[in-house]
């Protein structure tokens, strides 16, 4: 079935062009034009905006403003943006990653979605016309959600504070058995004094080790320390069955990577 | 429906269509403009047989719409040689058997320019990345890899 793709100048005029039935946002296509191959006829209508902002990184002090159109490539490769590096190389191979968006990324389901993983621990904003969500309600409501992502922000982390793992069983690029992002601050005696720590693949989309963020606070990152965190890591979780893992051995694993995160 | 029209580079010559919307770009260069040598694999996105350089970076034609491609400079693997003299890499996959049955090569052959482009000296491990994206089920990689190391070197005598 053909595929017929809409592009608009502007964001509001992608917006109003969205309302009509069967249409889905373009965004670097990874996803969608690999499923509308796989003959998905659900989708028969592409929209997508050229509008410039989409496409921009703006680094204010710690202030960071990534357009939904920004590719990982160009977020790996940003001088400002190391510590968001490996989080960014996470996801595909090169070619993938000169095309797949931020945009598309809060849309991935699992077993994709490494870079969302990293923004879910950076707490960040998701914006769309309509307003600000904050990334966890945004990622629990996308299902429904068809407004037109413009950009994330978010608050650079100091380099050591912010923590990212991919574990994959093909290396160097290979499709993630879990992913995990932890951003945590220590006060000068080593104990925690703040963590989030978020998962891929421990659900059908990232979400946050509440549990074992909570065991972390006013502990050591040493392996006695963690020991309550890693206990309550599977706290919550509904892992996904696929291809690269079962659910079974996903929950199993989980534990063992975050302590290699923690006592990194 | 209404035919959409594209224009691009491809290899340094200008080239005008009319497509159907949503065409991918592999699609338009193999069945359209006839330059068959970006390969459909998977058509998922997992095999990178299709890889080409899109404005001096590396996508895959399969997932990319031929209408998002307008006014872009686009290079495959056709367009290297250049009056019958084969591309370095080219010549170094042949002399390190590095080609088989050789639907991957052409893919291959474009990502390792795509680094060669950027990084003309890369080291073993950066060869081994900005191949992983692209799949051979004939070679086993380690002629893929050597092969690209000496196409480097080749290079960097020729400047030197
Ligand atoms: C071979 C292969 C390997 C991959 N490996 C990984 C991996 O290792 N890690 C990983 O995380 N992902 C991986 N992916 C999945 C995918 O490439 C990424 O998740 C990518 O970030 C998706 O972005 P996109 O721009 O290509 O999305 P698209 O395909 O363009 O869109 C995906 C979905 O998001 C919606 N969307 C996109 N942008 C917006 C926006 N701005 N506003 C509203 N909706 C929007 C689209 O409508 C669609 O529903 C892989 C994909 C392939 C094909
Ligand atoms: S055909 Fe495009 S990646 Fe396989
Ligand atoms: S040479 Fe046959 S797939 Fe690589």
């Amino acid at each position: 079935m053909a595929l017929a793709l809409q592009t608009f100048a502007t964001v509001k005029a992608a917006n109003a062009a969205l309302k009509a039935a069967g249409t889905r946002y373009l965004g670097g296509g990874t996803l969608v034009v690999r499923a509308a191959n796989e003959g998905d006829v659900s989708v028969s209508g592409l929209i997508r905006s050229t509008e410039p902002s989409l496409s921009t990184i703006a680094v204010a002090g710690d202030k960071v403003c990534i357009g939904a159109s920004v590719t990982m490539a160009a977020i790996a490769g940003h001088p400002e943006l190391g510590t968001l590096a490996k989080a960014a190389r996470a996801v595909g191979g090169p070619a993938i990653r000169n095309m797949a968006t931020v945009g598309g990324n809060l849309f991935a389901p699992a077993p994709y979605g490494d870079f969302a993983v990293a923004l879910l621990a950076l707490d960040a904003t998701v914006s769309t016309d309509g307003g600000e969500t904050p990334i966890e309600t945004f990622l629990a409501n996308r299902d429904g959600s068809r407004a037109v992502v413009t950009s994330v922000s978010f608050t650079l982390p100091k380099a050591d504070s912010f923590r990212f793992l991919k574990v994959s069983r093909v290396k160097p690029k290979g499709v993630s058995v879990l992913s995990i992002a932890g951003a945590l601050e220590l006060s000068s005696d080593g104990t925690v004094t703040s963590a989030r720590i978020a998962l891929g693949c421990m659900a059908d989309r990232p979400m946050r080790a509440r549990a074992a963020e909570k065991a972390l606070i006013g502990r050591t990152l040493t392996a006695d320390g963690i020991a309550p965190a890693l206990a309550a890591a599977g706290d919550g979780t509904s892992p996904i069955t696929d291809p690269i893992a079962s659910a079974w051995y996903r929950a199993e694993v989980l534990p063992v990577h975050l302590g290699r995160l923690l006592l990194a | 429906m209404a035919k959409i029209p594209v224009q691009f580079t491809l290899n340094g010559s200008e080239k005008a269509e009319f497509i159907d919307s949503g065409t991918t770009l592999l699609q338009a260069l193999r069945d359209k403009i006839g330059d068959t040598s970006p390969k459909g694999g998977c058509h998922q996105g997992t095999c990178g047989a299709c890889s080409v350089i899109i404005d001096g970076e590396l996508r895959l034609s399969c997932l990319t719409l031929a209408e998002t491609c307008n006014g872009a400079t686009i290079t495959t693997t056709s367009g290297l040689a250049e009056g019958g003299v084969l591309h370095p890499l080219q010549r170094a996959f042949l002399d390190t058997f590095a080609t088989q049955c050789g639907f991957c090569t052409p893919g291959m052959i474009m990502a390792a320019k795509a680094l060669l482009d950027h990084t003309p000296n890369p080291s073993r491990d950066e060869v081994v990345e900005a191949l992983s994206g692209n799949i051979c089920r004939c070679t086993g990689y380690e002629p893929i890899i050597q092969a690209v190391l000496t196409a480097a070197r080749a290079n960097s005598q020729n400047a030197a």
